[in-house]
């Protein structure tokens, strides 16, 4: 089998490489690129995205087809495909960090700054915080609920059909924290980043 | 509900760390990786490498030092001491640092903070500042606390905040070695003052410090190095004293 973990220039993703292959170990082959064939022969693809919505955006569209090999990949063949931070936020089809930007538009919705309540809640949202599991879902299997997942944003999903929620996490409002439908799967928190927990989560992706 | 953090420090010197854990079972008691993978194995909520290098010549010590250690541990790294340039926060975050924190070359040049934010994120710049207090204001100081800036702390923060700085890394000078408890007035009176969250640091002798670095200085996180080390108390002894004292971590 084989994962892709997409290199576009979107910021670090050294920690994403090094928790992928902790947990592949040699049974399954990491590849790391922005190479269109080899993407359309994986098996598995993840979309990291650090930074702004705006630059994850256009990092995207810079390389020529990777938008939509992309979405060939996850909305034409339904191939499993993990959007992890700003890589869950561009499926929606708006962001309005910087400034308004057209995403990729695979699960309809928005991308609004985080509400702080006049200042009573700090931002970005950093730190450990628990998950609440709204449904079944292939990246949970084995992580309890209200499992304390590491995040850090300023920005927030807001899909419109409440459907492809799986987990949100208690904030300055509630947050959607984790989306999944038949094959594409995000989560706003970092699980490279969450201990044991998270790579348990890359685990249960590997093994879908 | 969002943990406060536990963050222990380690100072690394020529890729070895300074002070550390003392227990009989490390290999080798002078690796910043082995130090490193028992606090994240002991619930460190980050981890972060103080880079205290002199000299030039041995500063790629570190690159090699973080970049085993992103290998082994799989919570949030934070690197500082002697980040300079752009060029040094690229490196740092491809060996695999998640975060990187910028203390003498963001005042010198502030522009630093605002394009490598642009550059890499928020998420990934925390301002570090050393303060020290003169009459009713706090000054900082850099080149490891040795020049005084003569920058008022509380607008220097603003200031960072506006340029993109995701975390505030705030050590008292006046505590930083004393063991005496962090400068909760300091640490209120920046936490107040900016929108981003703050990491405490310096002063911390035992458990009630860290309670009150939360409780009194409003600091989303604290960082301590000397209390964790030569094992005086583990991280995991730290989260249970908190949650007793009605603060939420991560258990």
């Amino acid at each position: 089998m084989k994962v892709t973990i997409v290199d576009y220039n979107s910021g670090n993703i050294s920690s994403v490489i090094n928790s992928f292959k902790e947990v592949a170990k040699d049974k399954v082959n990491i590849e790391v690129t922005a190479d269109l064939n080899k993407i359309k022969s994986s098996d598995k693809v993840v979309l990291p995205g650090q930074g702004s919505f705006k630059s994850c955006v256009d990092a995207l569209n810079k390389i020529n087809g990777l938008t939509e090999t992309l979405t060939e990949f996850a909305i034409n063949n339904k191939k499993p495909l993990l959007g992890i931070c700003v890589g869950l936020q561009m499926f929606a089809d708006i962001g309005y960090e910087e400034t308004e930007t057209k995403g990729l538009g695979w699960i309809s919705g928005k991308v609004s700054k985080i509400d702080n309540r006049n200042g009573k809640y700090k931002l970005p949202h950093i730190g450990w915080n628990q998950i609440n599991i709204v449904k079944q879902s292939k990246l949970f299997e084995n992580v309890e609920n209200n499992s304390h997942m590491y995040f850090v944003h300023s920005y927030e999903f807001i899909p419109e059909d409440k459907n492809v929620i799986s987990a949100t996490t208690d904030y300055s409002s509630n947050i959607v924290c984790s989306v999944e439908t038949e094959n594409i799967f995000g989560t706003q928190f970092h699980p490279e980043k969450s201990d044991k927990l998270g790579l348990k989560i890359i685990y249960n992706f590997i093994s879908i | 509900m969002l943990k406060n953090r536990i963050i222990p420090c380690l100072d690394v010197k020529n890729g070895r760390v300074v002070k550390g854990i003392n227990f009989v079972d490390l290999k080798d008691a002078g690796d910043p990786v082995e130090q490193a993978k028992i606090y994240s194995d002991g619930g460190a909520d980050e981890i972060c490498f103080l880079d205290i290098t002199a000299s030039n010549e041995n500063r790629d010590t570190i690159y090699d030092v973080v970049e085993r250690t992103s290998k082994k541990c799989f919570v949030p790294l934070t690197v500082g001491g002697g980040v300079r340039s752009i060029d040094d926060i690229n490196k740092l975050l491809n060996c695999g640092a998640d975060k990187v924190s910028i203390n003498t070359a963001a005042v010198e040049n502030p522009k630093v903070v605002l394009e490598s934010s642009k550059k890499f994120g928020s998420q990934c710049i925390v301002v570090a500042i050393d303060a020290k207090k003169n009459g009713d204001k706090w000054e900082i100081f850099t080149h490891g606390g040795r020049n005084n800036s003569g920058l008022d702390a509380l607008e220097y923060v603003k200031k960072m905040e506006d340029n993109g700085a995701g975390e505030l890394l705030v050590t008292s000078m006046d505590r930083d070695g004393t063991q005496i408890g962090y400068d909760v007035e300091l640490m209120s009176n920046i936490a107040s003052n900016v929108n981003i969250p703050l990491i405490a640091s310096g002063g911390v002798g035992n458990l009630d410090h860290l309670v009150d670095g939360i409780k009194l200085g409003n600091a989303s996180a604290v960082l301590a190095a000397s209390i964790f080390h030569y094992g005086k108390h583990s991280v995991q002894e730290a989260k249970e004293y908190l949650d007793s004292k009605g603060i939420p971590v991560r258990i």
